[in-house]
């Protein structure tokens, strides 16, 4: 490719992810994934379980499961050369701690990263505080894994 | 009204087409918390793409709120601090384990990646174990 064909395509998948972003904010508001108080009564199962988010994961699950499979089959993508779909297989101790962590900031605030960006269109102080912390959250396990190569 | 594990179903079909439209056209994985993260180190040529996914998940915010802003009931009668702490465990959680629940829960498990199925049994298992604790701890 040369100067304009890569800014072009750079283009082309950047308004293509702006459509994904839009259509995947429109999902969850839909299916009740940001409200906190329901993805905390999703995961008190213990307590007043309330099962109704387990659809949003079968609803995506099933559509995807069939798409994935479809789109899978095609030499390359639309718009780039090559697939950039994860390739490792390895359980390392990092991605179930980093899981574990996830999980216990998900019950105690009801966000995950997706439905704390679409609600911080609702202008409340919490999804802000939230993203804010997040973010944080985020460069902090940056510096910590240059120091420690948690990753590895 | 319909019932809101239809909702669900409808909304969750939605996202499903979502992260299939990234894959097609873009030859990638939906996997916000990773989006946000390579946002946050710009390099060349891959940053517009993250920075406008994730404007498209504001914009649709701001689509929700004008068509019903009951979608944003916060009513969780926790404090500041707590969404302090539970930001900071996700941001980093999901960079240490390598994506949330769009990334291993959605797009991962339709894969059937072992590594994300690990992921989403252990962070939906910390989250009830969580929910469970803070309960009797007072907090919710």
């Amino acid at each position: 490719m040369n100067k304009q064909e890569k800014s072009n395509s750079h283009m082309k998948t950047a308004i293509a992810a702006l459509a994904v972003g839009f259509i995947f904010a429109i999902g969850l508001g839909i299916s009740g994934m940001t409200k906190p108080s329901k993805v905390v009564g999703f995961l008190d199962l213990f307590g007043k379980w309330d099962p109704s988010l387990m659809f949003v994961m079968v609803g995506a699950i099933a559509v995807h499961f069939v798409t994935y499979k479809i789109i899978s089959k095609r030499a390359t993508p639309l718009l780039v050369p090559n697939w950039q779909v994860p390739t490792k297989t390895d359980l390392t101790p990092a991605l179930v701690i980093g899981a574990l962590l996830f999980g216990i900031g998900w019950g105690l605030g009801g966000f995950c990263p997706g439905p704390a960006m679409t609600s911080l269109a609702s202008l409340q102080s919490k999804p802000v505080i939230f993203v804010i912390s997040m973010l944080a959250g985020m460069y902090l396990f940056k510096f910590v894994d240059k120091k420690l190569k948690l990753q590895k | 009204m319909q019932p809101e594990w239809i909702n669900a179903l409808i909304g969750g079909a939605i996202i499903g087409i979502a992260v299939s439209v990234m894959l097609l056209f873009n030859g990638r994985v939906t996997g916000i918390s990773g989006i946000i993260n390579g946002a946050l180190t710009p390099q060349k040529g891959d940053t517009l793409w993250r920075v406008l996914f994730i404007a498209g998940l504001v914009i649709g915010g701001f689509t929700l709120r004008g068509l019903n802003p009951s979608v944003f009931e916060t009513d969780l009668p926790t404090s500041e601090w707590t969404t302090v702490a539970a930001g900071l465990l996700v941001g980093f959680g999901t960079i240490m384990g390598s994506g949330c629940t769009s990334g291993h829960g959605v797009c991962g498990i339709s894969r059937m990646s072992i590594r994300s199925i690990v992921s989403t049994v252990t962070f939906i298992a910390a989250g009830v174990a969580a929910v469970a604790l803070f309960r009797q701890l007072g907090i919710f």
